[in-house]
């Protein structure tokens, strides 16, 4: 047979009992996978357009709806698994790369489920965040080598001889510092990739808890100017949307070198979603392919780069931190201290299972390292050379919950970036078809049918809420370990242990074994 | 709560889903259970909320309870009345005779001829008793909201 049809992934279950066709399924599958018959007065699903997004099966009122994965096997086969055969079949049908989206789904060791958090017992107090106060602010940017004072003797009277701030003034000049509230940022996602209402969503939700979210390299639509106070605008490869105007309104600047799910390779944002808002945004001409080249043109070394952080920094008056956003690959350690060395006031590493809208599925499932191991070695690297302080570090890519984030910062990161996290809040349910423009939840989709089913004042709630539970439970973690501010736990990897690690792992790591004592 | 006198559409939210019509037609039918509804009650009552769609603007529509509404001058029996502490335009049915008068002068389009018994006008009641109308209080995205009474 010359011709097989791709496999079907996903089986609908349609309870008969329950659907009282109303057809809202109909109406709302991008996929066109259910069908109404009005002479039977019956609503039908074609399982084998199926992406398995459960936008339906949310949406049906009566819950008739359910999504089962195909139970249908090859013979077991340990080397040609069905992912490969399905691959290859796939192959062999179109000839072309296999393309993907979201983060790295295959099962490699995930370290955040290997390291364990301490807390107190006895020998010292833990605190209760409810009741003792708990600091979770924290600031991203170049830190001084060391700090002086001028003490304003003319004030010291004689009833109040202590210092006091009145007459104690720092005088040393602080580099520019992003404030957050949470040690926790919405990772760059270009207005292209995702929907305005997804980035609306997103720029409200950082203004509201004091932290800040990242154009991506999608420039920055008019209606975000509002939040530019809340915003990292991206200098990337393909250099859309950068002008004067944007660079000034960022509270930051981050230039994009690569992206943990496709390290190395650039971006291509296909002309069908070049819509006239984003051609303006990008200042590309209308249904053209933006394409975002895989180096910078311009950076081919580290005194390169030193003079585009310069170059920024110099546009910019020296006002706001610039920093460089690199995908966790082998040799982390030595770049990250070059770009510190360079000029950068943060580093961004994004891990292996780092999400993207669109990747080729053997980048991002065989490229990179993972981000525990990177932000350790980097960590360790920037202490080792004495240059930990000159930039701040913010480890991303597969960051699932409160906890992965307190391992990252005892790691040594400064903070996180979040974005799967951030879109599963909004609908997403990693159905893995952003590429395909389809996205039934109205995130990775320009199609103006899509883009409404996200509103963005539920959006930015449902962030808004992810932060403040994450924050909750970070205080928790926090008090339980009778820490009382972020700041105090940023690589105090004695807070961890590691269980199920191997020796070179826990070294790599910087952690002991479970079951050691300090 | 003070009951709501007005329902704000949001066209730019509305995705053309029209569970606001499911649901409308769940809360004017007589056991309120959406299975039985649609599935054992036989004749169910007209949706009051329709959605109106064209291209991918859509937007649902129910009764404005104009301030000045025609429906009210136009009423033969005086079926049609505004209801003086919420400021809803409700219609009597013991009272309307079904000549559709208020049809021909609704500028919105929103009253439908229900004939399934006897001929009557049937248009949004803001579901009297309930806190929420139906169709704001289901919206998935809310593209149809409650404006609090002043």
């Amino acid at each position: 047979m010359a011709k097989r049809p791709a496999p079907t992934e996903f089986i609908i279950e349609r309870d008969d009992q329950k659907c009282i066709a109303c057809q809202a399924c109909v109406r709302m599958c991008s996929n066109d996978v259910h069908s109404y018959d009005e002479q039977t007065d019956t609503v039908t699903s074609d399982s084998a357009k199926c992406v398995g997004c459960h936008f339906c099966g949310t949406i049906c009122p009566t819950g008739a709806i359910t999504i089962k994965r195909n139970p249908s096997e090859f013979k077991l086969n340990a080397n040609w698994n069905a992912q490969a055969i399905k691959n290859i079949t796939k192959q062999a049908e179109t000839g072309g790369a296999l393309l993907t989206g979201m983060g790295s789904d295959k099962p490699y060791p995930i370290y955040w489920d290997h390291i364990l958090l301490n807390a107190s017992q006895v020998t010292n107090p833990s605190i209760d965040p409810l009741r003792e106060p708990m600091e979770l602010r924290t600031y991203i940017g170049r830190k001084p080598d060391k700090i002086e004072f001028t003490v304003h003797s003319s004030q010291l009277t004689e009833k109040n001889k202590k210092l006091s701030t009145v007459n104690c003034e720092l005088s040393t000049k602080l580099s520019p510092q992003l404030k957050l509230e949470t040690p926790i940022l919405f990772s760059a996602m270009s207005y292209g990739s995702i929907s305005l209402n997804a980035c609306k969503s997103l720029a409200r939700a950082a203004a509201q808890m004091g932290t800040f979210y990242n154009t991506g390299e999608g420039g920055l639509h008019r209606d975000l100017y509002t939040y530019a106070s809340n915003t990292i605008v991206q200098v990337a490869s393909g250099r859309f949307g950068v002008h004067k105007q944007y660079l000034e309104a960022g509270a930051a600047i981050e230039i994009k070198i690569g992206q943990g799910a496709k390290p190395g390779i650039g971006g291509h944002l296909p002309g069908e979603k070049v819509t006239e808002e984003i051609s303006q945004t990008r200042m590309i001409p209308g249904g053209t392919d933006a394409l975002s080249p895989a180096p910078h043109h311009d950076i081919y070394s580290i005194e390169d780069l030193k003079q585009l952080i310069y170059a920024l920094k110099e546009a910019t008056r020296y006002k706001k931190p610039v920093g460089v956003k690199i995908s966790a690959v082998h040799n982390v350690a030595p770049i990250a201290s070059g770009i510190v060395r360079a000029g950068a006031d943060f580093v961004a590493i994004d891990g292996l299972r780092g999400g993207t809208g669109a990747a080729p599925t053997m980048i991002r499932d065989n490229v990179g390292i993972p981000v525990e191991l990177a932000i350790a070695v980097v960590d360790s690297r920037l202490r080792e050379e004495g240059i930990r302080h000159q930039a701040s570090l913010i480890a991303a890519g597969g960051i699932r919950s409160s906890a992965d984030i307190i391992k990252a910062i005892a790691l040594g990161a400064d903070a996180v970036y979040i974005a799967t996290a951030a879109l599963v809040a909004m609908g997403c349910s990693l159905c893995q078809k952003c590429y395909t423009g389809k996205c039934n939840w109205g995130i990775a989709t320009q199609d103006p049918y899509l883009t409404k089913r996200l509103n963005p004042e539920i959006g930015t709630q449902r962030l808004v809420n992810l932060l403040r539970a994450w924050s909750f439970e970070i205080k928790e973690m926090l008090g339980g370990m009778g820490i009382n501010a972020i700041e105090s736990l940023r690589g105090n990897r004695q807070q961890l242990r590691g269980v199920g690690l191997s020796d070179t792992d826990l070294k790599l790591l910087g952690i002991k074994p479970a079951g050691e004592a300090w | 709560m003070k009951k709501p006198n007005r329902i704000l559409i949001r066209e730019e939210y509305c995705m053309g889903c029209r569970i606001c019509e499911v649901h409308c037609v769940v809360q004017h039918s007589k056991s309120k259970d959406i299975i039985k509804v649609y599935k054992g009650e036989g004749a169910k009552p007209l949706p009051r909320v329709i959605v109106e769609e064209k291209g991918h603007i859509s937007f649902a529509l129910q009764c404005r309870h104009c301030e000045d509404a025609p429906c009210l001058e136009a009423c033969i029996t005086g079926a049609m009345y505004k209801d003086k502490k919420t400021g809803a335009v409700l219609c009597d049915e013991e009272k309307c005779v079904g000549c559709w008068m208020c049809i021909m002068v609704c500028p919105f389009g929103v009253i439908l001829r229900d004939v399934s018994g006897k001929k009557v006008a049937s248009k949004c009641d803001l579901c009297i008793g309930e806190e929420i109308p139906a169709c704001v209080k289901n919206c998935p995205n809310g593209a149809i909201v409650c404006q609090e009474n002043k």
